[in-house]
């Protein structure tokens, strides 16, 4: 039996939210100190939309030279010529999705990995101190990454992982030209690791949401335990787990050190993995305190802008397929 | 197929097995008395430490716990207590969103408001960002831990004829305090490592400086800066420094782990 004739059933219509007005809500009256403490907490809480809504606007103000002056062609001409004033951040986007690219490419698969054995098959005793682990990823600094990646991870690219890559697909336009070490793959691998964390974070909490009445009809119908995985509670949360990879993509865009310290930082679109490149984030690292003119420091906002955007749409779409599964649930806030 | 999903974790484990060995074979014989009293001597020379840094990093980073702390533990007991209702639902979106946001971005807002206008980079700036990025981490993770206080515990406060407002202060959050101290270590833990942010704002500085209203050094910073050096000095301080920085983050994130035991048992 390879298919199972299951549909997932459908998550339960309005689950009692965590919030629901429990019953202390009307178990004593509002004094007016009482109206204080809430006055209080709420304009705290009021800081965070506030803050949203201010960072867009200073960023959009910013940019508003740059803006002006190449309109929506910023986004797809590749010259970045301060010396002449001309400005277009092609390459530092196209860097962006294809290092992202890269990373979700080697992440998913390892962080869903991750996620299903530690909910399905792993022994008890072993689930906590593996999740730790692989949740201490995302507590090393940005920046540790950045420096394993020159001094270690690099150089082995460079002596076990790319003569073999070349030998084997060397005749694609992925993998052509001279590996000088710091280049789009380096950077995709490094993203790749930073990642994993939060990914297998996030989905071991959706498969862990996922009732056991589902695994156990599944395995009632004589499904082996793989099976049911498949065919039971993989589609069940699959909402959650697209939402955790997108979460992943969210991470991996506006990610900044690592891969500014591994990438190369140069402005050109190539296909080949093997040679340097760029992304919104490194651009603005490396080259924010060196913008000598207003319209470069503009040019260099709009591109701060571009990125805030995506990211803010990458994350609010993650966010909402992720909460469709486990309801209001900082899920993955664990993951430091 | 067990066996290919346990091969796949071994592989993640794997990965933060090799980062720390490497940090450890690298840096750890680079970590002596001088590394942690003297400062940066000029370039080409050896010797030098990075006294500086580690005094930057805790005031920096100290600076933007006390802006952050408050407004993130208020905002995270807002959507505890209150936050049922469109507005809770908001807020608690925004924070998740923000807790995606990348750091550079507010690292350049923090250079817009606070670099720009008075012409010279600053410490202050520095916390300032680190403080924004605080704020999202430390509400969602304060909220979650306070929900975890059962209701009965607050219905018996209120019986009693306990103000609501001392019900949460007193009770409520008294009872979650653990959670949420562990929440807090973890988002210090957080920004201790963090660079992006830093670079417009607090700059860093060979010297050493203590002035709030000056550049100042952080151990991310002086990483940055000795880890893409041309000096073989400088990456074997830069080793060092990472492994400090690691050894700090990773003491932060098992005390963090450590308080949530005692509190809850293996709950999660």
């Amino acid at each position: 039996m390879t298919t199972l004739p299951l549909e997932p059933v459908p998550a339960p219509p309005e689950q009692a939210t965590p919030s629901a007005e429990p019953r202390w809500q009307s178990l004593r009256g509002v004094n007016e100190s009482d109206r204080i403490y809430q006055g209080v907490l709420t304009a705290l809480a009021l800081a965070l939309p506030l803050l949203i809504v201010v960072l867009l606007a200073q960023l959009f103000v910013s940019a508003l030279p740059a803006i002006r002056r190449f309109g929506p062609s910023f986004l797809w001409t590749s010259t970045w010529d301060p010396v002449a004033e001309v400005y277009g951040a092609a390459p530092m986007i196209f860097g962006t999705l294809a290092s992202s690219f890269i990373a979700l490419l080697l992440a998913v698969p390892l962080a869903l990995g991750v996620a299903i054995f530690l909910t399905e098959f792993a022994p008890r005793w072993l689930r906590q101190p593996v999740a730790f682990l692989v949740e201490l990823l995302a507590a090393i600094p940005s920046v540790v990454y950045g420096v394993w990646g020159i001094f270690v991870l690099i150089p082995f690219l460079r002596a076990y992982v790319v003569p073999p890559l070349k030998a084997v697909l060397g005749w694609t336009p992925f993998f052509q030209g001279v590996f000088y070490g710091n280049s789009l793959l380096a950077g995709g691998i490094i993203l790749a690791i930073m990642i994993v964390p939060y990914i297998a974070a996030v989905s071991r909490e959706v498969l862990l949401a996922v009732p056991g009445s589902q695994r156990e009809a599944a395995l009632a119908m004589g499904a082996t335990r793989w099976e049911a995985v498949r065919s039971a509670v993989l589609p069940y949360g699959r909402a959650g787990l697209i939402g955790a990879v997108i979460l992943g993509l969210g991470r991996a865009l506006g990610e900044t050190m690592a891969v500014t310290m591994v990438i190369g930082n140069r402005h050109d679109i190539g296909l080949s993995a093997l040679q340097p490149a760029y992304t919104m984030a490194a651009a603005l690292a490396n080259e924010f305190s060196e913008a000598t003119t207003d319209l470069y420091l503009s040019a260099l906002f709009e591109v701060g802008l571009i990125l805030f955007v995506i990211t803010v749409v990458v994350n609010a779409a993650a966010r909402l397929l992720i909460w469709r599964v486990a309801r209001g649930a900082a899920v993955g806030s664990q993951a430091l | 197929m067990t066996g290919l999903v346990a091969l796949l974790s071994f592989t993640a484990v794997l990965a933060l097995v090799l980062i720390v060995a490497d940090l450890i074979a690298k840096g750890a014989s680079s970590l002596d008395w001088n590394f942690f009293v003297r400062n940066p001597v000029p370039a080409g020379e050896s010797g030098g430490g990075v006294a500086n840094a580690i005094v930057g990093t805790v005031i920096i980073v100290g600076i933007a716990a006390l802006i952050g702390l408050p407004v993130g533990i208020g905002a995270g007991l807002y959507l505890a207590e209150y936050g049922s209702g469109r507005l809770g639902f908001l807020v608690r979106f925004v924070a998740d969103v923000l807790n995606g946001t990348p750091s550079i971005v507010v690292g350049i807002f923090a250079w817009t408001w606070m670099v720009k206008p008075v012409g010279r980079f600053s410490a202050l700036a520095g916390s300032a960002a680190l403080a924004i990025l605080m704020i999202p981490m430390i509400a969602r993770t304060t909220e979650e831990m306070v929900r975890l206080v059962p209701h009965s515990l607050r219905e018996a406060a209120l019986a009693l004829g306990y103000p609501r407002w001392r019900t949460s202060l007193r009770v409520v959050t008294r009872t979650a305090l653990g959670g949420i101290v562990t929440g807090c270590l973890v988002g210090v833990a957080r920004i201790a490592g963090e660079t992006a942010p830093l670079l417009f704002t607090a700059l860093g500085n060979l010297n050493f400086s203590t002035h709030l209203g000056q550049p100042m050094q952080t151990l991310s910073l002086q990483i940055y800066v000795y880890g893409t050096g041309p000096f073989d000095e400088w990456h074997r301080l830069a080793w060092a420094a990472a492994l400090v920085l690691m050894g700090l983050v990773l003491v932060l994130a098992l005390a963090a782990r450590w308080v949530t035991r005692q509190r809850y048992g293996s709950a999660r």
